[in-house]
């Protein structure tokens, strides 16, 4: 593995491989001092052209537990205002020396655009990019589904006919693209639920089964129930007539929750929560929401992912 | 009479061995077999095919506004070296090309590079906006005499514009080359709307924006009984549709690019925006259609859409990058590989479809002459193409003539080199290099 772009063509063996070691590195933020010097003399520069305080600050630990060190590099570009282009900065940042780059963009391929149109030698880390993937969003998913259903024995553990399902605007998700197909190499059955006009076109071909009916999914008692944030600005593109409307269809409210409180099903969102749009406050703050777990493992996870492609590459 | 070249051992595309004397006025004074010309200078085409000088309906030149990309000389100098000897210029110049003083600039830096015709092609309406109908009598009565009127790169998608517009043209007539493209259902859109536009995260341009607009509008070719010419048709359904028009006698006419007939949306899987184009590179089974209809006559014409963009609008983020590609000097290699060498067309099928029927349809009376069996005609301007068959090369756009160098066909082998080309009986392209333009006297 020499970048880390999308699960969609990540081998079940590099996946396994990032969910062990991040068991392992999950020991190490449970010491009293949180640091391994795995990557001292490394340099991770975090280049995010989008706001994203939380999953940037999530790589900056995981860098720092590795001893790497940390440039963060926010570039405030759309594709609005043109600034300078991203092969432009990416080479100003090469210039700078980094080993690795995690980049979070508004626009899909970016991330596969810098890994291979020769414009960077840096491992690359795709951080979120458009639409497209948000891979170590969904490795943290995996991990935290597979640690809450195996505890102490998760290590070597896949996902085999674990059952997920994932509630929606699955058309503008990389969460769910990223999910899809990490979830289905590890072996787990997807159904996605959703309003028909935030389904993409061409889903049929996914390796996933359809339900728009999210009682009927809750009535099978899934393992996990995956909620999409809703983004503001879909309420005016006419996918959905009114919140409300959404929230009667496809929110976690406190109604659906009853009908799975106190069951064996994980409520699982990737942050952050719109309470009373998409999840209910209830729900919320169940002990069967991983959500804050997620947040912790996303730190190892990432440490997995910075160790695994810049401490254990040959010749490095 | 004095003889000025004598094209010898070529086989014209009604596939007969014809030997082709040209003359001072620039004009074919004799075909035959084992001819001799006194004082000719003599252009060996031996194994080779000789066309008519190619005609594309749909060229970007660039100029006047983003002189960067492609100029009007540089352009039309590609031009030639593809095989082209006329070319019509699209409207969305910058400024656009909606009125007399725009489209006789462009018609007249034509003139003056002499590398081929040039056609200004109209705008619809005012700026390309889709307001307000552009003055049409007035470019038609301007040294240009357009008679061809297009937004392209905007569709013309307010019906009752279409409406009008086509009603305009009848008076001398002229026709609108529509770029199908319902606005709404395409909004932001980056490729083809399908299960790959979804596992990419890229939005998606559905096959019905572009089919939707066509049964509209020759529907109301037929009502108002005008010329409608569909740009660059990208989908099977596309291709379904116009063949039903023409069987209802609706007088229609269609074009496909060289790229829609060759490449699929598999491309857009790099994210490398050489591939991004407008209309999107669709799937296997519409290249296919694509090419049954060009093949049967549903679609008339090969345009090449040729859209010189400078690198750094290319070398940046798919959904910030601009649309096109550069076509020009590939068409005929591309249109050889997957018409001629799938046995789908033979090579007067070829003259017909980027020569003969494209003059046809803007009415030249001096470009793209053939007979009924596919030969050159006597006493027609000496509009020629030499072009070698067998010519096996990867494509590296570096070496073309035009300015820009984003050809989606990088690093892919072809076969086929336009080797001659007389325009107007000068010889512009010698031995696969640009010669001297045709000097008017």
């Amino acid at each position: 593995m020499r970048h880390l772009l999308a699960t969609r063509n990540l081998s079940y063996d590099n996946a396994m491989a990032i969910l062990d070691t991040a068991q392992e590195m999950a020991t190490v933020s449970q010491r009293s001092i949180k640091k391994l010097p795995t990557l001292r003399g490394q340099t991770v520069v975090n280049l995010f052209f989008e706001d994203s305080t939380r999953t940037r600050t999530s790589f900056e630990a995981a860098a720092k537990r590795l001893s790497a060190d940390v440039l963060n590099f926010a570039v405030k570009t759309s594709s609005v205002s043109k600034g300078e282009s991203l092969k432009d900065t990416v080479q100003t940042l090469e210039a700078i020396g980094g080993d690795a780059i995690v980049m979070r963009h508004w626009a899909s391929g970016a991330a596969n655009q810098l890994a291979n149109f020769g414009w960077s030698s840096s491992a690359i880390i795709n951080a979120g990019d458009g639409t497209h993937e948000h891979p170590t969003q969904a490795l943290l998913d995996a991990f935290t589904l597979r640690n809450r259903l195996h505890k102490q024995h998760a290590t070597g553990k896949n996902l085999e006919d674990v059952h997920v399902v994932i509630v929606g605007d699955i058309l503008h998700s990389r969460v769910a693209r990223s999910n899809v197909w990490l979830l289905h190499t590890l072996g787990a059955k997807v159904t996605l639920s959703g309003p028909p006009t935030l389904m993409p076109v061409g889903v049929n071909t996914w390796p996933v089964d359809i339900n728009y009916d999210l009682d009927a999914l809750l009535a099978q008692r899934p393992d996990a129930i995956m909620m999409l944030r809703v983004q503001a600005e879909r309420m005016s593109g006419d996918f959905f007539p009114s919140a409300s409307e959404y929230t009667r269809g496809w929110g976690l409210t406190n109604d659906r929750y009853k009908t799975i409180a106190g069951t064996q099903t994980f409520i699982m969102h990737p942050g952050p929560m719109n309470r009373g749009l998409e999840i209910s406050a209830a729900a919320a703050d169940s002990v069967q929401n991983t959500a804050l777990e997620q947040v912790a493992n996303g730190v190892s996870v990432r440490m997995a992912v910075l160790y695994l492609l810049l401490a254990s590459q040959p010749g490095q | 009479m004095t003889y000025t070249y004598l094209i010898t051992g070529g086989t014209t595309p009604d596939g007969i061995q014809t030997d082709i004397i040209v003359d001072s006025d620039g004009r074919i004074a004799q075909l035959g077999q084992h001819l001799s010309a006194d004082g000719a200078k003599i252009i060996d085409a031996t194994g080779k095919i000789v066309l008519p000088g190619l005609v594309d309906l749909h060229t970007h030149l660039r100029e006047p506004g983003n002189n960067d990309a492609e100029t009007i000389e540089t352009g039309t100098r590609a031009a030639a070296m593809g095989g082209y000897t006329a070319v019509h210029a699209m409207a969305n110049s910058d400024p656009v090309a909606d009125t007399a003083g725009v489209v006789e600039q462009v018609y007249r830096l034509g003139k003056e590079a002499g590398w081929t015709d040039v056609y200004p092609v109209g705008a619809v309406t005012v700026g390309l906006a889709g307001e307000h109908l552009a003055e049409f009598s007035a470019m038609h009565d301007s040294a240009a005499k357009v008679i061809m009127f297009s937004d392209d790169g905007m569709c013309v998608w307010d019906p009752v514009l279409m409406r009008r517009a086509l009603e305009c043209v009848k008076s001398f007539d002229g026709f609108i080359a529509q770029h199908a493209q319902e606005p709404r259902l395409t909004n932001g859109a980056q490729m083809n709307e399908s299960a790959l536009s979804s596992e990419l995260g890229l939005a998606g341009w559905p096959a019905v924006a572009e089919e939707s607009i066509i049964a509209r509008d020759v529907l109301l070719a037929q009502h108002v009984d005008s010329r409608v010419h569909i740009c660059h048709v990208s989908t099977a359904g596309s291709v379904e549709l116009i063949r039903w028009a023409k069987s209802q006698g609706i007088n229609v006419t269609a074009e496909v690019t060289p790229h829609h007939l060759l490449l699929t949306e598999d491309y857009v899987k790099t994210y490398d925006p050489v591939y991004k184009v407008n209309p999107p590179l669709r799937k296997d089974s519409d290249v296919h259609a694509l090419r049954n209809g060009l093949a049967d006559g549903t679609i008339d014409t090969v345009g090449t859409d040729h859209a010189p963009h400078t690198e750094e609008t290319k070398q940046c983020e798919w959904v910030v990058a601009a649309m096109g590609m550069t076509g020009l000097e590939t068409a005929l290699p591309v249109i050889q590989h997957t018409m001629v060498d799938t046995g789908l067309m033979d090579w007067h099928g070829v003259a017909q479809v980027m020569s003969a029927n494209p003059a046809r349809i803007y009415r030249h009376t001096d470009q793209g002459q053939l007979t009924e069996t596919g030969g050159l005609v006597e006493g027609a301007l000496a509009n020629i193409a030499v072009y070698d068959p067998a010519h096996r090369f990867v494509v590296n756009p570096i070496n073309h003539t035009s300015k820009s160098t984003n050809s989606p066909y990088r690093g892919m082998e072809l076969v086929g080199k336009v080797t001659n080309v007389l325009y107007r009986g000068h010889q512009v392209v010698a031995d696969a290099n640009i010669s001297s333009p045709y000097q008017r006297s």
